[in-house]
């Protein structure tokens, strides 16, 4: 009996694919069930954001910033205006400042029920999705109220915010904490401790601090390996040096301490909203001295923040007019994507999937 | 969007009276200007806004001239939709910018001493004034108090003296503070020097930057250049590398073997504008389709639909 | 159908037994339809939110207008599919799910077929839609179908094997191969009576290796909608795919007859004092709770991997059923003589 000729499969994950996360493409060797090669292919969602600003000037660019990462916008405006400022020196009003830490925070919740959301329907529970978003749709009403728009809210500005908040908003702010803190637990108890899930995550997509460091992943990514590297810690910006949080960081580096951190991130993001909310200026100004034109002076400058993903950041070449010369954005999920061919090859078809949702991207952040 | 609207008006009124309060003010934007003169008549060419047009003529021919706003402002401003007053502008633009910028760079120190720019420094790009920044004492603005140094002016002389140490001596082109960027200590290498000068920064413990955190390329009109961004995780220590090509024939070499983060990121580069990273793994387009010709985010691109 | 085998059978006979059989089948679609319905009418209270309240009142003709659309739209066959297969696949994945229901009794009087191999019926007759779905999965010419179509094939005859062996601790109870006389042994008059109390190890091996045969969450790989979307019926549209979807409710129909008449005890009542409430009542409430327990499923528990799914059924169900024989066997050695 000779030997039965065998063949690789060449499968393509994507670009229409309900698990990738947007319009993401992933061509897969498969041989049998196990994954020998894996190909990411993007560049589906390109729109030229970078070469747009060049002809934009900083205050017409927010709104762009806004549909990069789609579901965490707010952290997208500020690293824009925030880099801004800082190459103009201007500042901006203590009142102001809490509001955009505020929402900054309340996105960092929306984004990881996002998450989390997703990642559960991906791995086959479908309810915890609606859960997610049900929770979501508070923050995502809250930010309607405040600033028009439910998803890109084009609120921060150079300086400052747009509005400022609308009577009522901050209680209802400050009436939403205990009730997510609350539900928080009950989707802990739900889900962290199911058989199944568990089976489907512990041990998948292990790596380790140096892997993480090298590949330059950034947000939960690297501190699941133990790296304690959080930039509103060790790079603090806007108010965060006022607030006590902790930093979570995990062990294994495999996809449930991800998991952990994130719902451990959301946790946290609570008890420092509880505090800001506390300690913020009854009135003041909701935007600086700005001056009519944003030129901020010839010069380059990066300027990194904290976003849900990771680093994101924003480093701009100025030739001193309103339009930047270069703006370049250092994309989250577009580095943090790099490590997958590499944690895919051995891999399970299923695994492809748990490990792509751990890694938590956007692809609107992939391509840009 | 109202804030753009109310830029070209303000524009528009400075331009016809508050020409000597901006020309003084911002002698040192004024010599920046000149360098930039090119791109903005080129991009006043394909502005379609007429006023903007208008404005950005009027502001390259006052601006080139330094001082005093000149006739030929009005000039180009009435002949501003016709494609030869443009070019008419660019040619005048860039002989007076010549002669503004030797002027300008005298009179900058003063200017920027008085503080014109709200930044704390003056634009740190400049390859003639960063010994002067970084000598500090040298300066030779009278009236305004010598520049101090940055407090993170050692980082960067401990920084380069390793390089210079264990690289090669002359691996450096350029080392200064951006301070108008948070004080990065920044190191202009040269191209031969590049992988090495970053294995250095990966592997030597005072330097250590296991982290690289961005890749970015930009292209400037005469060269191209390559930014790297690194940070030493331990200490909080920052640095910035930075290597130039030139444009016709980009060629750097790929540290994506020593940070694997730089993978994509030169890819992108590549990409988008067309620099090549020798020893590069896996050079091939990643954000534009794999047949696409040219390289999008260059100065020069011309789309491939021209209504774009 | 005693009357049947007494005189010779005449044309008549054969069209009332026709008609008999129309009347399960209507009564089967119904089902499902309102199963479907309420599949999602239940998971969607499960997750905070009510499902399908505009077609009709309160949504209860929302299978009937996806039917209705299943089955006007456009009949595509891949260009290089093996049609043949192709057209054939859903239609084999049906006929035996509609064929295995003729063997169970509803009430002691209401029955299709008294066979006295009828479990053995039932078990033999499923197998034939694994099969039918490995067919679709090649035919459809599709790789995502072909996964899908095999990790099914591997899935269900992994799973066949517990199945069968559970069950057979309540034949060595019953004496019986015969439906009817299983549900006869139980009738204690009270619940413990009833096969699962003592047969808890093989109605546990049961209720996951049947979740298994049916395809449903957890073990719904070969659909597993956000890895291959859609596994093997992802090329198959409009009435070819309502086939699928028929077969696969049928099958609840059939599991959740069968659990009732092997497990929980048929039309017996709970307790003595109960049976005023006729038989059929107590078998339809016993079927509701099981399908009821399938749709909470669902909407609780996230998807078993392939390779955990083949170690549980091969390294825990299967000497799990195999302890059940034994542990019977010893039973009725030491205490039944």
């Amino acid at each position: 009996m000779g030997a039965i000729r065998t063949e690789e499969l060449l499968l393509n994950v994507g670009p229409q694919h309900p698990s990738t996360h947007g319009v993401f493409r992933i061509i897969v060797k498969l041989d049998g069930e196990i994954i020998t090669e894996a190909t990411p292919v993007m560049g589906y969602l390109h729109r030229g954001t970078e070469k747009l600003a060049e002809n934009l000037n900083f205050t017409q660019i927010i709104p762009y910033t806004d549909r990069m990462d789609y579901v965490s916008a707010m952290t997208n405006n500020y690293v824009l205006c925030h880099a801004v400022e800082k190459m103009m020196g201007l500042e901006v009003p203590e009142r102001a400042e809490f509001l955009r830490l505020i929402v900054m925070e309340m996105q960092r919740v929306a984004s990881h029920l996002v998450w989390w959301g997703t990642y559960l329907l991906d791995i086959g529970a479908m309810s915890p999705f609606l859960f997610a978003f049900r929770d979501r749709e508070t923050i995502v009403q809250l930010f309607n109220e405040l600033s028009g728009a439910r998803l890109t809210y084009n609120y921060m500005r150079v300086g400052g915010v747009k509005w400022d908040a609308p009577p009522g908003w901050l209680d209802k702010v400050r009436a939403f904490i205990p009730y997510m803190e609350k539900k928080i637990e009950e989707y802990d108890r739900l889900v962290s401790g199911n058989e199944i899930f568990l089976s489907r995550i512990q041990g998948i997509g292990r790596y380790d601090a140096e892997t993480a460091i090298r590949y330059g992943l950034s947000g939960a990514n690297l501190r699941c390996t133990g790296v304690q590297w959080d930039l509103r810690r060790n790079e603090p910006y806007s108010l965060y040096d006022r607030f006590e949080f902790d930093v979570p960081v995990g062990k294994n580096g495999d996809c449930y301490d991800r998991y952990l951190l994130r719902l451990e991130e959301i946790r946290q993001s609570l008890r420092i909203l509880r505090q800001a909310l506390e300690q913020m200026p009854e009135g003041g100004e909701t935007m600086g001295k700005v001056p009519r034109a944003i030129r901020p002076p010839a010069g380059e400058s990066y300027v990194a923040i904290e976003s849900p993903r990771g680093e994101i950041g924003c480093h701009i070449v100025s030739k001193g007019k309103a339009e930047p010369y270069r703006l370049k954005f250092r994309r989250p999920s577009f580095v943090n994507l790099q490590i997958l061919p590499k944690l895919l090859v051995g891999e399970t078809m299923t695994n492809l999937i748990t490990i792509l949702g751990g890694i938590d991207i956007v692809v609107g952040e992939v391509d840009a | 969007m109202s804030e753009h609207q109310e830029d070209t008006k303000d524009v528009t009124s400075r331009e016809t009276g508050e020409v000597e309060k901006k020309a003084e003010g911002e002698a040192s934007e004024a010599a920046d200007k000149a360098d930039g003169k090119v791109i903005e008549a080129d991009k006043a060419d394909s502005e379609a806004p007429v006023d903007k047009v208008q404005s950005e003529a009027a502001q390259v021919g006052v601006k080139a001239e330094g001082e005093a706003p000149a006739p030929a402002s009005e000039g180009a401003a009435s002949e501003a939709t016709a494609a030869e007053a443009e070019r008419e502008a660019k040619r005048q633009a860039a002989a007076e910018a010549r002669a503004a910028r030797a002027a300008a760079k005298a009179a900058a120190e003063a200017g920027g001493a008085e503080g014109g720019a709200p930044a704390p420094a003056a634009p740190a790009e400049r390859p003639a004034r960063a010994p002067r920044a970084a000598a500090g004492a040298a300066a030779d603005a009278a009236p305004a108090a010598p520049k101090e140094p940055s407090p993170l002016q050692p980082q960067l002389d401990a920084a380069a003296a390793l390089v210079r140490e264990l690289v090669d001596v002359d691996a450096i082109e350029e080392a200064y503070v951006n301070e108008l960027g948070s004080h990065m200590p920044t190191l202009v290498i040269r191209p031969p020097y590049l992988r090495r000068t970053a294995e250095l920064f990966h592997a030597h413990e005072a330097l250590g930057c296991s982290y690289l955190r961005n890749v970015s390329g930009v292209d400037y009109e005469t060269h191209m250049e390559v930014v790297y961004h690194l940070v030493n995780m331990a200490s909080g220590q920052r640095y910035a590398l930075k290597a130039r090509a030139d444009r016709s024939d980009p060629v750097l070499d790929s540290v994506t073997p020593v940070w694997e983060t730089a993978n994509w990121n030169e890819r992108e580069i590549y990409d988008l504008l067309g620099i090549h990273f020798k020893g590069h793994p896996d050079l091939r387009r990643i954000m534009m389709p794999d047949d696409w010709i040219g390289h999008p985010l260059r100065k020069d691109y011309e789309p491939l639909d021209p209504e774009v | 159908m005693d009357w049947l085998s007494s005189s010779p059978v005449t044309w008549y006979d054969a069209l009332v037994v026709f008609l008999w059989g129309v009347v399960l089948m209507l009564v089967v679609l119904g089902f499902v339809t309102y199963a479907i319905y309420f599949e999602r009418k239940v998971i969607g209270w499960m997750q905070y939110r009510q499902g399908p309240n505009r077609v009709g009142p309160l949504g209860l003709l929302q299978s009937v207008a996806d039917i209705l659309k299943l089955l006007i739209k456009e009949d595509t066959i891949p260009r290089k599919a093996d049609r043949l297969l192709f057209v054939f696949a859903p239609v084999l994945a049906f006929i035996p799910s509609f064929a295995v229901l003729a063997v169970i009794p509803y009430t002691q009087k209401l029955y299709f077929a008294d066979l006295n191999v009828g479990l053995l019926y039932y078990v033999a007759l499923s197998g034939i839609s694994t099969l039918a779905i490995v067919l679709g999965g090649w035919a459809s010419n599709n790789k995502y179908a072909l996964l899908g179509g095999m990790r099914s094939a591997a899935q269900m005859i992994s799973y066949e094997v517990p199945l069968v062996i559970s069950v057979t601790g309540v034949v060595m109870m019953s004496g019986t191969l015969n439906l009817r006389g299983i549900v006869d042994a139980q009738s204690g008059g009270w619940f413990w009576d009833w096969n699962f109390l003592p047969q808890i190890i093989g109605f546990a091996v049961f209720v996951v290796a049947a979740i298994s045969e049916l395809n449903r969450t957890p073990f719904d790989l070969p659909e597993a909608e956000s890895e291959l979307v859609a596994g093997y019926h992802v090329e198959y549209s409009g009435f070819r795919f309502a086939f699928f979807m028929l077969t696969e409710y049928v099958y609840v129909y059939a599991i959740a007859g069968l659990a009732t008449t092997l497990f929980l005890g048929g039309w017996h009542a709970p307790a003595p004092f109960l049976d005023f409430i006729p038989g059929i009542i107590w078998f339809a409430l016993k079927f509701a709770f099981i399908v009821f327990f399938l749709f909470w499923l669902r909407a609780t528990l996230p998807r078993i991997r392939i390779d955990q799914l083949m170690g549980l059924g091969w390294k825990l169900l299967l000497p799990l059923s195999l302890v059940n024989i034994f542990l019977t066997a010893l039973f009725y050695e030491l205490f039944q003589r």
